[in-house]
């Protein structure tokens, strides 16, 4: 009944039960935050706009954006992910979102940040649909906590318009 | 010991009693993945990550909770999937999504392609051959909603020593049958 394995036993079940709470605890705490994340994105060029030998356009943008998402982290926050999705619609697909820049957001401290590039990743459609083609910039995000539930958002800025000319 | 093993022998009630709690603690164990299963719609609701290619958002080792009843999977999402004809499931970031209306039937088709944050190229190159994109009913087995760091890391350990996992029942069993009330 008291040996030393029982003993032990309990013990590590008391401690894992606590340790279990506690994980669970911090997690629910990141409900108490309520951030207000703000962004903005400007097309500052097109660098390039073509179509494939197989019918498929290509664009090629620079962007410029502009995001304080300091307040969206907390003490349980490992790491924001942040991305960039080119978003707009087809006649053949009623949706289609390419993700076209995206970064890791370490520390509270790097959270503030404007970045002027082109895009990370093709920016290709499945086929001949982008001259004059409206479109929508959304910046996600995936906040990945250092333990618990993941939560992700994103602000949607719309009005970008590609040209109606290859060039 | 041997007194141990004397006892057991001479009373075959209380040792058949005790391999009846052995049983019974595992398939509660079973019963409970199942219902886990049932609830997120996922045929395995929790995995280990097993490469480093989503680092920094996780390590080898972390446990991910997944839910599997969202019919759409949204860009940026971390799924599993897995790839035809391999049983390794992969987890990895969703980059680009297409959505195609069958205008006959109506019915909704979701393509994905993923892409490992760490790894510098999109997953072409290990989905089957032919294959340019996830469907997302066929090859998805659920996203990532939960994360607990570690926790997972005995699974990797078991898989990559398989005498452990003898050692581990084996001790189990044994700690189960000596146990007195």
């Amino acid at each position: 009944m008291h040996s030393f394995g029982y003993r032990a036993n309990a013990l590590l079940t008391f401690a894992l039960t606590i340790l279990a709470l506690i994980c669970a605890m911090v997690s629910l705490s990141d409900n108490l935050n309520s951030p207000s994340p703000s962004a903005e994105i400007q097309i500052l060029n097109i660098n390039w706009f073509q179509r494939h030998p197989d019918g498929n356009d290509e664009v090629s943008l620079t962007l410029n954006i502009t995001a304080d998402l300091q307040s969206l982290f907390t003490w349980n926050t490992k790491q924001v992910f942040v991305f960039v999705a080119a978003e707009y619609e087809t006649p053949k697909n009623s949706l289609n979102q390419v993700s076209v820049w995206d970064g890791i957001i370490p520390a509270k401290e790097h959270a503030k940040f404007w970045i002027q590039t082109s895009n990370k990743y093709r920016l290709i459609d499945q086929g001949g649909n982008l001259r004059g083609k409206e479109f929508n910039l959304t910046l996600h995000w995936h906040v990945m906590p250092k333990t618990g539930k993941m939560f992700a958002d994103k602000i949607v800025m719309s009005g970008y318009r590609l040209p109606e000319e290859y060039r | 010991m041997f007194s141990d093993l004397a006892a057991l022998a001479s009373n075959p009630r209380q040792s058949l009693s005790q391999i009846l709690n052995f049983a019974l603690v595992l398939s509660t164990a079973f019963m409970m993945w199942k219902t886990l299963s049932v609830i997120a719609d996922s045929p395995s609701p929790i995995v280990v990550v097993l490469s480093g290619s989503m680092e920094p958002a996780f390590q080898r080792g972390d446990l991910l909770f997944l839910w599997n009843r969202d019919k759409a999977a949204q860009v940026g999402e971390i799924v599993v999937y897995n790839v035809k004809g391999k049983d390794i499931p992969i987890v990895h970031r969703v980059v680009r999504r297409v959505e195609v209306v069958d205008k006959k039937t109506g019915s909704r088709d979701m393509r994905l392609l993923t892409k490992g944050d760490n790894n510098v190229a999109d997953d072409t190159e290990l989905y089957a051959r032919g294959q340019e994109y996830l469907d997302r009913k066929e090859d998805i087995i659920g996203s990532v909603r939960g994360y607990v760091p570690c926790v997972g890391y005995v699974t990797i350990l078991l898989s990559e020593y398989p005498w452990l996992k003898k050692v581990m029942l084996g001790l189990m069993g044994v700690m189960v049958v000596l146990q007195r009330e």
